[in-house]
């Protein structure tokens, strides 16, 4: 008797499956991880240049031809320094916080879809499964500065946390809207509807929204106008003021990582992710032929050079003036274009 | 009843958050303690003196002319205003005035140098308040100036350039060329950085009803300069007690209302233009001339009428063998060891070994030795036919042997100053920097006196920045323009 | 909200400072010891009893008006003259556009003089760094500390008697040698310690 003759071909077929299966969610995990790091380091360095030529200056321009390599050298170095950690620091948090933060934005890459069937969990709860995770990323924050020992980087992590969950608010009312008119959670779904709707992308009808997400989004992802948290005239470096070497590179990696999954949601949910308008393709149909991932990372990038370059212009808020902002102006806002949609999706 | 138990439980106080000496946005070396409630300032308690390197106890103890470049190294962001605050200051105590054309360019050089600095502290403000690009634009302009400094005296933060009796050096023409055709630019270039956030929302949330101080309660807490003009108090030591040729340009000074940290903003910006109009009535206007005072009572020789410079090449020193009665005080104070010979004999140069610096020729008393001009790679026979004794010099080397007597007592123990005390104050681009000095008569001050802008302001902090919140300090330590080189001296 | 440009005019008005000498000679006749000028200048040494009364006429008075505090500093005159000590007030009149300078006499045996903080709230400062200096102390000032020098030095820097090098560091200032002490501790981390 042999191990064939026991178990029954058709299991062994759906094991084979399974197996594939699963086989190919790794690669796909590996492609998104590695490409996901890659473009973090690359972001840093495309920030770099884009701000230095906004402000007269070249930029990196020393590690390899027009500094292209900066990112692996910056890496590099974070690597080798020491790691550093306060006498009076809550140890096993501090160790942990770090790990909060980068964990819960990576994980958010999960269901992001890149490209038509390019997801690696496509879930019918995507949308919110952002927010929640977004919600432990705070605890990262908040874990640093509390961790620190440290009395800017608990001002930091206050402050931090404070906005963090406010603009969350803002931030998913605004989306309600985009929920309305695609009837779903589905981050992929919410990319077919749009195809299908008049106006191609949701950014048309939903463009009140869509100003109240960018702003929420800059606010969210700690960026200036809104850098509060880190404010480096203020509180040095915010809440990982303490951090050093490579427990502070994990928190940077987060933040750009975070960056990309906020550029990521505007791209599907209000550009249409890896789709062009019917109108567009109508006039120039031969954009047919050119892989939706493409598309996507236009409308990601132009995002995030969209943060860039407010970055490049403006000062930094208040503390109490951001929370007027969220409080009082955006989140009314967002509540009125909620209802507003709503009866429209009725009386259509 | 719960509220109150509640109170009895958990006891609140106030964040004790220290902020500097070692902080990003603190100016250098300033430490400042704050109270804070939540995120707002309950008290706040500066410390400074960090930087204190004792520069009023040094003054006293060297020469008029040796304590000058102390004076750069107080406020090293605009050097050039406080050279010319100490000379000045110096020159209205010894009773001397300089020539028109180097007050000329004392007015230019000061008034690049209040560009300069305005140019970096509207920088570093905004980078304070989170303008990151103001910051870059702002250093273009500002190197361009330090360039325009290097180009008149080789150093471009701590220039020693105005010298007491008028300046170093005339400047070359291609400076003038060079700082007229900034003086075109830079108008357009103001108006770049206010783009960016002179009418900006943020910038005017974070500046305005910041920091307000009334007309009457700045003048009372003795500030000065732009920090005093934004409260609308029209006081300008240019205008109220004029210097140099200020009284020969027309400008106006700017003057705000509010108080506050936006009006200060403003009151800059506009003093930059009036700088750049200054710069260019003086370019128009400057006379020829000579730029250092002639006083051999007060005033060092120039430099190109001392004697070693005059034919350095070509002279030889001679030791007249009838004259020297062997003190030996050549052969001490040569640098070179190139004299030689025994007590009560006559002493001899070595030739190949003496380096024409003439410290024997200064420190000779009984005029043996001498000055044989083109005498060089001759023997010492040759020289002792030409040699004449240094009375029967000719003129001009006579002149410029007793230069150079004159330079080195000048410098070492300066010269005979009247008795008496003053004190003059200069409108630096900080506001009101004075010099007190007390002469006793001797070529060193009695007591060196200086009132820096710098100083009074950081003590106005507290009452800036109380009330407000933990953002609000660091635009208020920006709007006051502090240099903590200045401040703790 | 607005910011105008004046043209101030150059023309000096106001008293002639010797007229502002004789004005506090009439109104404190037994405090005013010697009226000096020198160079345009004028001081009027004062004893130091009722110097905050005699800076409160100046302050106060309508005519006078001295609402500038320009400086205020201290110079130790030893051995040149009877009295040790002269605290030297630079008074400016931005209304009137006039000057003049105090000198109030502080006997060494007696360093004390009352404090001009409740006129010019900028004096707070001013007054703390000749405490530093000269050891001058200021009755009635808020909060006087050392202001420029260490807060557990010992002597006081600008008096004529003061060393221009200053102490020893290694034996005199506790800070110092508390340093050296704590640098020689941790050399043992260093990378060839």
């Amino acid at each position: 008797m042999n191990a064939a003759n026991i178990i029954d071909p058709a299991t062994l077929e759906g094991l084979a499956a399974f197996g594939i299966n699963v086989l190919i969610i790794i690669v796909k995990i590996a492609v998104v991880l590695a490409v996901g790091l890659l473009h973090v380091a690359y972001a840093t360095y495309f920030e770099r240049k884009v701000i230095g030529h906004m402000q007269v200056r070249l930029g990196p321009m020393r590690v390899g031809p027009h500094g292209l390599l900066q990112p692996f050298a910056d890496g590099l170095k974070l690597f080798f320094k020491e790691d550093i950690i306060p006498a009076q620091a809550d140890k096993a948090m501090f160790y942990l916080a770090p790990v909060i933060f980068m964990a819960s934005a990576m994980v958010n890459l999960s269901v992001i879809p890149y490209s038509e069937n390019f997801v690696i969990a496509d879930i019918n709860v995507g949308l919110l499964f952002i927010f929640a995770i977004a919600g432990i990323g705070v605890y990262g924050i908040f874990l640093a500065g509390w961790a620190s020992n440290s009395k800017y980087a608990f001002i930091g992590g206050l402050r931090s946390s404070a906005q963090v969950l406010s603009y969350e608010i803002a931030m998913g009312l605004s989306l309600v809207g985009v929920m309305i008119l695609a009837g779903s959670f589905n981050l992929s779904d919410i990319v077919r509807a749009q195809q299908q709707s008049v106006f191609g992308m949701y950014v048309i009808p939903q463009f009140v929204a869509f100003i109240v997400f960018t702003i929420s989004a800059v606010a969210e992802t700690n960026r200036t106008p809104f850098d509060l948290p880190e404010a480096e005239s203020e509180l040095v470096a915010g809440y990982f003021t303490e951090y050093s070497g490579f427990r502070f590179a994990l928190f940077f990696l987060g933040e750009y990582i975070a960056m990309f999954i906020i550029a990521s949601i505007s791209a599907v949910c209000f550009l249409g992710g890896w789709t062009l308008p019917w109108y567009v393709l109508k006039i120039l149909p031969f954009l047919e032929y050119v892989p939706g991932i493409v598309w996507y990372l236009i409308k990601v990038y132009a995002f995030i050079f969209f943060y860039y370059w407010i970055r490049a212009t403006v000062p930094r808020y208040r503390y109490d003036q951001l929370m007027k902002i969220g409080w009082k102006i955006l989140i009314p806002i967002a509540l009125a274009n909620i209802v507003v949609t709503g009866f429209v999706k009725l009386i259509l | 009843m719960i509220q109150k138990e509640a109170e009895r439980i958990f006891e609140t106080r106030e964040l004790n958050v220290n902020m500097g000496p070692q902080h990003p946005a603190t100016h250098g070396v300033l430490r400042l303690v704050l109270d804070i409630d939540g995120e707002t300032i309950v008290k706040v308690t500066p410390y400074v003196g960090y930087l204190h390197r004792g520069i009023e106890k040094l003054g006293e103890n060297l020469s008029y002319f040796q304590a000058l470049p102390l004076t750069d190294r107080m406020d090293y962001v605009s050097a050039m205003s406080n050279n010319i605050g100490y000379c000045v200051a110096v020159e209205k105590l010894f009773g001397i005035d300089p020539p028109m054309r180097a007050k000329f360019i004392r007015t230019i050089v000061g008034e690049m140098s209040r560009i300069a600095n305005h140019l970096l502290w509207l920088a570093t403000h905004a980078l304070d308040i989170g303008a990151m690009t103001v910051f870059l634009y702002c250093f273009r302009e500002r190197e361009w100036i330090l360039d325009l400094f290097e180009m008149i005296c080789g150093a471009r933060l701590t220039v020693t350039y105005p010298r007491v009796g008028g300046v170093r050096n005339d400047v070359p023409q291609a400076f003038l060329d060079s700082l007229w055709k900034f003086t075109e630019e830079f108008p357009s270039r103001i108006l770049e950085y206010e783009t960016l956030i002179d009418q900006n929302r943020i910038w005017l949330q974070r500046t305005v009803g910041i920091g307000v101080i009334s007309a009457e309660e700045a003048v009372n807490w003795g500030m000065t300069g732009p920090t005093l003009r934004g409260s609308g108090v029209p006081y300008d030591v240019r205008k109220h007690m004029p210097y140099d040729a200020y009284d020969q340009v027309e400008f106006d000074v700017p003057i705000g209302t509010a108080g506050d940290t936006y009006d200060r903003y403003r009151c800059r910006m506009l003093e930059m233009r009036q700088s750049n109009s200054i710069i260019r009535q003086c370019i128009e206007k400057l006379p020829p001339g000579p730029v250092m005072a002639d006083d051999p009572k007060f005033v060092l020789p120039p430099k190109d009428k001392m004697l070693p410079i005059t034919q350095p090449t070509d002279m030889a020193y001679f030791i007249i063998e009838k004259a020297c009665k062997g003190c030996g005080m050549c052969l001490r104070a040569c640098p070179a060891k190139a004299i030689s010979g025994e007590k009560k004999k006559a002493h001899k140069i070595d030739q190949s070994q003496c380096l024409q610096c003439s410290t024997c020729f200064t420190t000779c008393k009984f005029k043996a030795l001498t000055v044989v001009p083109g005498g060089k790679g001759l023997s010492d026979e040759k020289l002792a036919e030409l040699a004449v004794a240094p009375d029967k010099l000719p003129d001009d080397i006579k002149e410029a042997q007793q230069n150079l007597t004159r330079q080195f007592d000048f410098i070492k123990k300066g010269p005979k100053v009247p008795e008496g005390e003053i004190y003059v104050a200069t409108e630096v681009p900080k506001g009101e920097l004075g010099f007190y000095f007390v002469s006793d008569g001797s070529g060193k001050p009695y007591r060196m006196r200086v009132r820096a802008p710098s100083f009074v302001h950081a003590g106005c902090l507290p009452r800036l920045c109380v009330g407000h919140l933990v953002a609000d300090v660091i635009a208020a330590i920006g709007t006051i323009d502090i240099v903590l080189g200045e401040c703790d001296r | 909200m607005a910011v105008t440009q004046v043209r101030l005019t150059f023309a000096p008005s106001g008293l002639a400072p010797l007229a502002i000498a004789e004005k506090i000679r009439e109104a404190f006749p037994d405090q005013v010891v010697e009226v000096v000028e020198f160079r345009d200048q004028v001081s009027v040494i004062v004893k130091k009893g009722q110097i905050v009364a005699i800076l409160r006429y100046l302050h106060d008075d309508p005519f006078l008006s001295f609402d500038h505090l320009q400086d205020l500093t201290a110079v130790d005159y030893a051995k040149k003259k009877d009295v040790r000590f002269e605290v030297v007030y630079s008074l400016y009149s931005i209304k009137y556009r006039h000057r003049i300078r105090i000198r109030a006499q502080v006997p060494e045996n007696d360093p004390k003089i009352d404090s001009v903080v409740p006129i010019w709230a900028g004096a707070n400062w001013h007054e703390r760094e000749c405490y530093d200096m000269f050891g001058i102390t200021f009755t009635g000032h808020p909060d006087l500390r050392r202001i420029l020098m260490p807060e557990d030095w010992e002597g006081y820097p600008l008096r004529k008697d003061y060393p221009l090098k200053g102490p020893d560091f290694e034996h005199d200032w506790p800070g110092f040698t508390d340093m050296v002490k704590r640098s020689r501790e941790l050399r043992e981390f260093e990378w060839e310690g």
